[in-house]
């Protein structure tokens, strides 16, 4: 097999695709563990302030 | 469940390199077309993958129209996401092999136009889940998801019914193929198909999730009407 530059953009630009994607899911899948993570502390330091 | 996931995981990335070096290195090289030829492992599998998916979503929605199952709800908006994904990657790779055999990047014929309304159908779909916030919201996209499920065999059947740049597929009653070549076809779409599962999965846990941490905060509003804490 040649190097072919359109054969290399073709499964260079696949791979960016799904490598942006999971990165987006990453990301979120982060960002929402550290909401729970705030939210459970703020329901703790709420618990002790009731009554 | 957590235990099969990396497991799964690396599986499938073992199938990806043997996917890659089906595509780059074992299968021969096109007479007319040479090396070039080869996009066709990416971009085939990335077509039949995305229907797939769209097929599933198709199911998923129909099925919240009749039940309104939440988890069907999630498995619609997964995979037409994923979908979009990999349409995506189809409509990217297909003008980079047209431009060296063809000569052109893009041409408005039914296949390739059919696509592309495809794909923004879809990307109709997802807008309409992200930005309406009416509870009414999954029925609309469920609704929309049927009828874009409606164009996938329109862009399946356009190069029989209409006369058009794109190539007749080269399996089945529309040519042949040379078996190693086939083989490399049947690996990459394998290994693609694998690596979608993976993600479908990733991405459903993710809005499950997403969706037990809004209930909770809209439980958290109603039990402190003082103000919520968001």
């Amino acid at each position: 097999m040649s190097g072919n530059p359109y054969l290399f953009a073709a499964y260079a630009v696949t791979w960016v695709i799904h490598i942006v994607y999971i990165s987006t899911i990453v990301s979120r899948y982060a960002r929402l563990k550290r909401e729970i993570k705030e939210a459970g502390v703020r329901s703790q330091v709420s618990g002790v302030r009731k009554p | 469940m957590k235990r099969i996931f990396p497991i799964l995981g690396v599986l499938t990335a073992i199938l990806l390199i043997y996917a890659l070096y089906q595509a780059l290195v074992a299968a021969p090289t096109e007479r007319t077309m040479g090396d070039v030829q080869r996009i066709f492992y990416y971009h085939v599998p990335s077509a039949i993958i995305g229907f797939m998916l769209f097929f599933i979503n198709f199911g998923a929605s129909v099925y919240y129209l009749i039940k309104r199952n939440p988890a069907a709800d999630i498995v619609a908006l997964v995979t037409a996401e994923v979908g979009v994904v990999f349409l995506t990657v189809n409509l990217v790779t297909g003008p980079i092999w047209a431009r060296p055999v063809w000569g052109i990047w893009w041409t408005w014929d039914m296949r390739l136009t059919s696509t592309l309304v495809l794909w923004l159908i879809y990307v109709s779909y997802l807008f309409l889940r992200r930005f309406s916030s009416s509870g009414e919201t999954p029925l609309l996209a469920a609704a929309l998801a049927v009828l874009g499920a409606l164009t996938v065999p329109f862009v399946y059947f356009s190069i029989w019914f209409f006369r058009t740049q794109h190539p007749q597929p080269v399996m089945g009653s529309g040519g042949s193929i040379d078996p190693r070549m086939l083989h490399a076809l049947f690996i990459n779409w394998l290994a693609f198909s694998c690596f979608a599962f993976l993600v479908c999965w990733s991405r459903y846990r993710l809005e499950k999730l997403q969706r037990e941490v809004d209930h909770a905060h809209a439980l958290e509003s109603l039990m402190d009407p003082r103000g919520s804490t968001r």
